[in-house]
């Protein structure tokens, strides 16, 4: 019996091993943060854009409201590609689209609505990117779905036709 | 007047680093125990990336307005969840983590132990 102990728990702390291992082969070693969450907006106030003046998040976020918040810059490549999208949100008079230009220079940030189009009704200015860590993001382009000052959706990365449909199915 | 300069050299020697190495040493290290998310394997102390440039100065901003350490990095598991921090909380996903040094330790205790027993016997 004392015998058989030995080889035994080897046995079990390889398993054990084995185990540990295997699950961590599998997870992935990118991090990406809960895209489902129910946590409240920040509370922030930010120069806006296109306005010279200040604005709150009480001011730009009403209750029983749909809106689509946007992280952007003009740098952005992938922005530039999900532009279209944001734009065929912005018709539906169910969802307001707010920005937030993310560590942008407002010359270009300017000429990127120029040509592209601006969906936005408000855009707030990030400009050294603290704003955006309120947020809980980490890069450009960040989308979130807010309801009743709360964060129902999140999306990272651009936004395609697919979660267009996701979109318009959460706010109908 | 040999001594006396020598003296002030020693003074110098001992306290003169003192007057700078304190600038930002909270801010330090709070960022040194915070990932960097977007680049791999370092800490938003080591990195310069805009994301960990960012952080630094949330940090600060942080300090600014009275928040302790443990508070800032309340804060930030909140945004970003557990594993933006170096010295992750006991849960249910880092019990092992926790308990398998010390499982570990006390079945090597048992061994030796046990085998003690056997040899006074």
């Amino acid at each position: 019996m004392k015998k058989k102990l030995i080889p035994y728990s080897i046995i079990l702390i390889f398993l054990i091993i084995f185990a540990v291992f295997y699950k961590s082969l599998k997870d992935t070693n990118i991090y990406t943060p809960d895209t489902k969450i129910n946590n409240d907006i920040p509370i922030f106030s930010a120069d806006l854009l296109l306005l010279n003046e200040n604005s709150s998040s009480s001011e730009i976020f009403e209750l029983d409201k749909f809106y689509l918040f946007n992280i952007w810059a003009s740098w952005c490549v992938p922005c530039r590609d999900e532009h279209p999208i944001l734009m065929s949100l912005s018709k539906n008079n169910k969802l307001t689209i707010i920005g937030m230009n993310y560590k942008d220079k407002k010359k270009n940030a300017k000429s990127f609505l120029d040509e592209l189009g601006n969906p936005y009704k408000k855009i707030i200015v990030d400009k050294n990117g603290t704003n955006s860590i309120e947020w809980g993001a980490f890069g450009v382009p960040e989308t979130f779905i807010i309801y009743n000052n709360k964060i129902i959706k999140k999306y990272i990365g651009p936004l395609n036709q697919e979660l267009l449909m996701e979109i318009q199915k959460i706010i109908k | 007047m040999k001594i006396f300069k020598a003296f002030i050299i020693i003074f110098f020697l001992l306290f003169y680093n003192n007057l700078y190495a304190n600038e930002n040493s909270q801010r330090n290290e709070i960022t040194k125990n915070l990932r960097c998310l977007i680049c791999q394997g370092q800490s938003v102390y080591d990195s310069d990336s805009d994301f960990a440039n960012s952080m630094k100065i949330l940090v600060d901003k942080k300090l600014d307005q009275g928040l302790s350490e443990k508070e800032i990095y309340i804060y930030f598991k909140e945004k970003y969840g557990d594993w933006i921090l170096y010295d992750p909380g006991l849960n249910k996903n880092t019990y092992l983590l926790w308990l398998l040094p010390i499982l570990i330790f006390v079945f090597g205790g048992a061994i030796i132990f046990k085998r003690s027993i056997f040899k006074n016997n």
